[in-house]
């Protein structure tokens, strides 16, 4: 037997249903958007890429030829880049959870740290170019954008190592304590090795945001057309962001430089989607496998 | 800083001219700041409503199935370098809202703004959705109990529990926008004038830095004032940052 509900419940149920709705076509449109901006560059740009494209040069003024030096530049900035990053993150991270007494400085630290993280990139970038590019004297060089591009990943970085190290129970530590181990010894042989899955997630995705950033290495590392590797840590380089921005906006042959961006993009797309990937992987197992 | 000794903070704030090649200089960052502005309001028109009513969805009646896939799905799409995002922009969105209003370029600040807009939808989805999801489960309980149905529940009780994290995701979102710097670079059309309408070319404050830096003779006013820019906009970041984290310790403190 069917109930007929009174009108008032009913009118509830109504409003629920339209909200719902709405609720649903934002998140299929949020959906649609964004597979729709990756559905037009992978469909444009990957008919560009060819294994000739990833490991040659660029030929004739970047009109033909492909992205090697791109592609190696990327990689020598974000390997530059943690390998600053990384020892100054952990450590600072180390020394924030494990030594300092928590008080107003620490306090400040850690706000100051929260508030680095939104600083908008290209200010990180005229940070480079006073500090490392004119003060050092570094100049517009591989260890100028290394450097700077290692400074923005310093903020994600120390939060990941705090937050992976206040997840390892007291007790843990206590127990190694308790049996005679040092402090250092408590802290690199019981608190490291649990909280390093999730410092791993924090370096890996900053990885994937130093590969995309375009705007600091401009005026600290990127050159726009280079025949050749680089051979020192004072060479300009290429990266992958720069490249497709400058294939936009330089040169003379746009018709022949577009395609060269879409192909650009695809293989940036792959790259930091891949990498982000890898680190939101890691993560979910991580916190599945957690057991204390 | 040193701009100050060449023209007057006033000067520097309300000029309406942004002339940096002219001689005598002139340097006020109103156009600028006004285009940052501009670009910025118009994205969240986009990105708020979108952004969490998605996290709504994500956060409630999503299906849990899909909600496995959907969440770190947009966690990864956070990702997407902003050259690309500003790249579609330029080669793709543009020709069509160009046709699409009959403008003369369709590199606008409308243009911008559409494409900020979905920047930002996935930092505002993935913020909110947590904000939403750590509201207690007896409210929730409590509300259903009352016989309020789940739209009820979710309008009278977890939104205005969750109200303080997804005002804080409001304003990362926002942050993230003001600070973007190839996306506007390549698709806001450039033009350091004060903006009339929406749907004329604009320059910010981050994409003027990023294209005349290059051109600044070292130690000009100019590259001065360039730098003096780069500090308005840490200051504006800053400003956000601290009212999040304040925002976000007075939620902890409420639900511990």
């Amino acid at each position: 037997m069917k109930k007929i509900l009174p009108f008032a419940i009913r009118k509830k149920y109504a409003v629920q249903n339209i909200w719902f709705t709405v609720l649903w076509i934002s998140m299929i449109l949020v959906c649609l958007i964004l597979g729709a901006i990756l559905a037009f560059i992978f469909a444009r740009g990957a008919g560009v890429i060819s294994w000739e494209f990833l490991t040659s040069f660029p030929r004739k003024g970047m009109t033909e030829g492909g992205i090697l030096p791109a592609i190696v530049g990327t990689f020598y900035l974000v390997l530059g880049s943690i390998a600053f990053s990384l020892p100054l993150g952990l450590f600072s991270g180390i020394y924030l959870t494990e030594y300092a007494r928590p008080g107003p400085t620490v306090r400040i630290i850690r706000v100051a740290i929260h508030c680095l993280a939104g600083v908008p990139s290209v200010v990180f970038g005229l940070f480079g170019l006073s500090v490392f590019v004119k003060f050092f004297g570094f100049g517009v060089s591989l260890l100028s954008g290394a450097l700077t591009l290692g400074i923005l990943s310093l903020p994600i970085i120390i939060t990941s190592v705090e937050e992976s190290l206040k997840n390892i129970p007291l007790s843990f530590r206590e127990a190694s304590l308790a049996l005679g181990a040092s402090k250092w010894t408590t802290i690199r042989k019981v608190v490291l090795p649990p909280a390093l899955p999730g410092i791993l997630t924090g370096v890996i995705l900053s990885i994937g945001r130093v590969a995309g950033e375009t705007a600091p290495i401009m005026f600290t590392a990127a050159a726009f057309y280079a025949r050749g590797l680089p051979n020192s840590i004072f060479d300009r380089v290429l990266a992958l962001p720069y490249h497709i921005f400058g294939l936009m906006t330089e040169g003379t042959r746009p018709d022949k430089q577009i395609p060269i961006a879409y192909g650009t993009a695809v293989v940036l797309l792959v790259l930091v989607l891949g990498i982000n990937f890898v680190a939101i992987y890691l993560r979910r197992k991580f916190r599945a496998s957690k057991e204390w | 800083m040193p701009v100050f000794f060449q023209i007057s903070p006033a000067q520097f704030f309300l000029g309406r001219r942004w002339f940096p090649t002219s001689s005598p200089p002139q340097l006020g960052i109103l156009p600028l700041l006004l285009g940052s502005l501009l670009v910025t309001g118009g994205s969240l028109l986009f990105a708020v409503p979108l952004g969490l009513l998605s996290a709504i969805f994500l956060a409630e009646i999503c299906p849990s199935g899909m909600r496995e896939i959907l969440k770190p799905v947009t966690e990864i799409l956070a990702g997407i370098p902003s050259v690309v995002y500003g790249f579609f922009g330029a080669i793709i969105l543009s020709p069509y809202i160009r046709s699409l209003f009959s403008l003369p370029t369709g590199l606008t600040a409308f243009t911008a703004s559409v494409i900020l807009g979905i920047m930002a939808v996935p930092t505002i989805v993935s913020i909110a959705e947590d904000a939403i999801n750590s509201v207690p489960r007896e409210y929730r309980e409590a509300s259903l109990a009352l016989g309020a149905t789940h739209w009820e529940t979710i309008q009278k009780a977890v939104l205005p529990a969750s109200f303080s994290g997804i005002s804080a995701a409001i304003v990362l979102g926002a942050g993230r926008i003001i600070g973007e710097t190839m996306t506007v670079l390549m698709v806001a059309g450039g033009a350091a004038v004060i903006p009339k309408s929406w749907f004329q070319p604009v320059r910010t404050m981050t994409a003027t830095i990023a294209a005349e830096m290059g051109e600044a003779p070292f130690g000009s006013t100019h590259y001065h004032a360039l730098f003096a820019i780069g500090l308005v906009l840490f200051l504006i970041t800053l400003g956000l940052n601290l009212v999040v984290d304040h925002v976000i310790e007075r939620y902890r403190a409420r639900f511990q």
